[in-house]
């Protein structure tokens, strides 16, 4: 056995079933040791996607998504895709081909200190230096990735390692490091001080972030809000905590969120944050959720409490076991006139659109299409325009929302899709993005293709790159820079060339139509809605 | 505000980097930095002194406390521990100044630890703010060359006892 079988083994062993990834040189070992392994390989069309696809992997399935690239140009191509899973805290195994190891330092051909170049994007980086180590680093990577907050952690195996032979392979049972301990069960005085609080409270809210979905509490979060009856709010990566329509979810927070999400916010007398780091598209400005209120701050990173905001009660751990904690305890609460309050809010701070006949209304089109779409499937929406009209009329029911919020990654939505679409064959999975972020991960089509993953996609096109046209428009007084898409393929040519299903949509009054042939469709598919390019968020 | 960060890490490669890379990343500052092995040869002890607001200090306890190289970090105000740093300092010097030279190293417990027949190295062990003392007091000698450990520190005893 040699170290490349090694890795492979060790994939085996953490139940791996697919590395999504593009071969070179210094990975060739690896790759020459999956043929024979029950571990599948994706090829797609760009590095970067690989990683995206791993992180919709690994977000709709719970588990850590695996990609493998070569050295130099495939480890640096990675990087945007590994510091995308790492501003979410997606756990990611990347394993990088280095070149031989006495060679590095020597700047030969394909070499890239990769290790140093990704050390702010991850949680944790190895290079191997010696074959025998190969078990125990990869026990560490999957246990390190998928613990405490979640995120990306780095492998660089050199070429002679890979092709060295390793004398005894065991899979360690356990990891045994003495510097990593993330605490996930919360302190139970301070848990006692939320109930003392809640039982005061007259208008708690519950500010639910991503660390809700990545710890699986979306079921404890629900019953523990109607149990007692507390609304709840989420950010961008919170969105799918609670079913859309749930009498006592409230919307997104934030910038692009919901406006009555955020009189929500400033009304409250008692915020549980949650999972979230209080961003600042979320909450820009911090004082707004500590004053005049009492602030509950829950995270399993204990640099993210306070980091943006002083809580009057901070509590280190896993959201998962903190609801089934606070769940051991009866206190009755006292919330019907402020969920009255917020259903008049509701009302009251309705969106409001002006959206063009002539074109097809985003927010129409993503509300009709997810009112149509099974309960549970997977929507994955890029970044843009098209992101902020996701996060606003996308209707969550049992399904997964995924979306690239904490770098803001365009072309993340459709390598994601298809990582999710790969764990989940059965189920229906969309991506929707604009033009130019399509434009970003178009080819991977031929994979789609290639390995029968049949995800869909859908582009809100508008021929700008909107978001910027949008902040062009209000910051530059609609002096337009560098934001026009004229040149781009026309998409009915782009399918056939890569013999996908196609639909062009022109205006609302297609819409019906064209969602049901959409979602009717058993095969990958492609369509493309022509929106206003002056439309705003 | 000062805080003195007494970090005990795996003595592998690549740790300083990362944990310098950390204060770069995050515009924490670096007043001074002292790294070497602890009677463990598989730890090494950092300390770092940094400077900033009460938020940044607490911040960079909790960055620091999230690295996985990192085994244990100590935080502690220079009133609550024992600091030293050394320093090499060269000077010319010629005989009019000589006896000045060797009157402030006296005052300063300061030794003269090499000589040449126009140069040489004096070496203080003393707090931060003494050997900056002794530069200043050299400033109108000729000084060539002056190296700084950074600052090492440990608790009091006395904040040991409890």
């Amino acid at each position: 056995m040699i170290g490349a079988d090694a890795m492979v083994k060790c994939l085996e062993e953490e139940g791996v079933k697919v590395v999504f990834g593009y071969p070179g040189v210094a990975i060739c070992p690896f790759y020459n040791s999956i043929v024979e392994s029950d571990v599948e390989s994706v090829l797609v069309r760009t590095e970067q996607n690989a990683a995206h696809a791993a992180s919709g992997l690994a977000r709709s399935t719970h588990t850590v998504g695996v990609c493998a690239v070569t050295s130099g140009p495939g480890a640096t191509n990675l990087i945007t895709g590994i510091a995308t899973a790492f501003a979410d805290s997606i756990p990611l195994v990347c394993i990088t081909g280095q070149v031989n190891s006495d060679q590095i330092g020597s700047d030969v051909f394909q070499e890239a200190d990769i290790t140093g170049a990704v050390e702010s994007f991850v949680k944790y980086s190895y290079l191997v230096k010696d074959v025998e180590d190969i078990p125990r680093i990869f026990k560490e990577a999957f246990y390190i990735a998928n613990t405490g907050r979640r995120g990306p952690v780095l492998i660089d195996v050199p070429m002679d390692i890979q092709n060295a032979k390793i004398n005894k392979f065991v899979y360690p049972d356990e990891v045994k490091l003495r510097t990593y301990k993330p605490t996930v069960k919360g302190h139970s005085v301070q848990i006692k001080k939320v109930i003392r609080e809640l039982e005061k409270a007259k208008k708690p809210l519950i500010y639910a972030g991503g660390g809700v979905l990545l710890s699986g509490a979306q079921k404890e979060l629900y019953e523990f809000a109607h149990k007692h009856r507390i609304p709840v709010v989420s950010t961008m990566m919170g969105i799918g905590v609670m079913p859309t329509e749930d009498e006592l979810y409230y919307g997104m927070v934030g910038n692009n969120g919901k406006r009555y999400a955020n009189v929500a916010m400033q009304e409250c007398d008692l915020l549980i944050v949650i999972g979230a780091r209080v961003a600042d598209r979320a909450v820009n400005q911090p004082d707004m959720i500590t004053d005049g209120k009492v602030l509950v701050h829950i995270d399993v990173d204990p640099a993210e409490i306070g980091k943006n905001a002083g809580p009057h009660i901070p509590i280190v751990g896993d959201a998962k076991h903190i609801f089934k904690d606070i769940s051991e305890y009866e206190f009755a609460t006292h919330t019907e006139d402020w969920i009255a309050t917020l259903k008049e809010f509701k009302v009251t701070y309705q969106p409001k659109r002006d959206a063009h006949p002539n074109f097809v209304d985003p927010a129409n089109f993503i509300t009709k299409l997810s009112k149509a779409m099974p309960e549970d499937a997977i929507y994955v929406a890029d970044v843009g325009q098209n992101q902020i009209w996701s996060c606003g009329y996308h209707i969550v029911k049992k399904g997964q929302f995924f979306t690239s919020g904490g770098m803001g990654t365009m072309g993340y939505s459709i390598p994601a899709a298809m990582g999710a679409k790969y764990a989940h064959p059965g189920k229906e999975v969309i991506a929707v993005c604009g033009d130019g972020s399509f434009q970003m991960s178009m080819m991977e089509l031929a994979t789609m293709r290639q390995h029968g993953i049949k995800s869909k996609v859908i582009v809100l096109k508008n021929d700008y790159l909107g978001m910027v046209r949008q902040y062009q428009h209000f910051t530059y007084k609609d002096t337009y820079s560098v934001v026009d898409l004229t040149g781009s393929p026309d998409l009915e040519k782009l399918a056939q060339a890569y013999n996908i299903p196609f639909l062009r949509v022109h205006n609302d009054g297609e819409v019906d139509k064209a969602i049901e042939t959409f979602l009717n469709t058993d095969d990958n598919f492609l369509m493309e809605c022509i929106i206003d390019p002056m439309d705003l968020v | 505000m000062k805080k003195i960060y007494s970090v005990l890490v795996e003595n592998r490669s690549g740790v300083l980097c990362k944990v310098a890379g950390l204060f770069s990343r995050r515009s924490f500052n670096i007043d001074s930095l002292a790294v070497g092995e602890t009677d463990d040869k598989t730890v090494s002890c950092m300390t770092i002194v940094s400077s900033g607001s009460a938020h940044t200090m607490e911040q960079i306890e909790k960055q620091l406390n999230k690295k996985l190289d990192i085994i244990k970090v100590r935080t502690f105000d220079e009133s609550q521990s024992i600091s030293r740093e050394l320093m090499l300092m060269k000077v010319k010097y010629n005989k009019s100044n000589r006896k000045d030279i060797m009157e402030i190293c006296a005052a300063m417990k300061a030794d003269i630890v090499d000589m040449s027949k126009n140069y040489m190295i004096i070496q203080i062990c003393d707090t931060s703010d003494r050997v900056g003392n002794l530069i200043d007091m050299f400033q109108s000698i000729s000084v060539v060359e002056v190296v700084r450990t950074g600052t090492l520190a440990l608790t009091k005893c006395s904040e040991t006892e409890q």
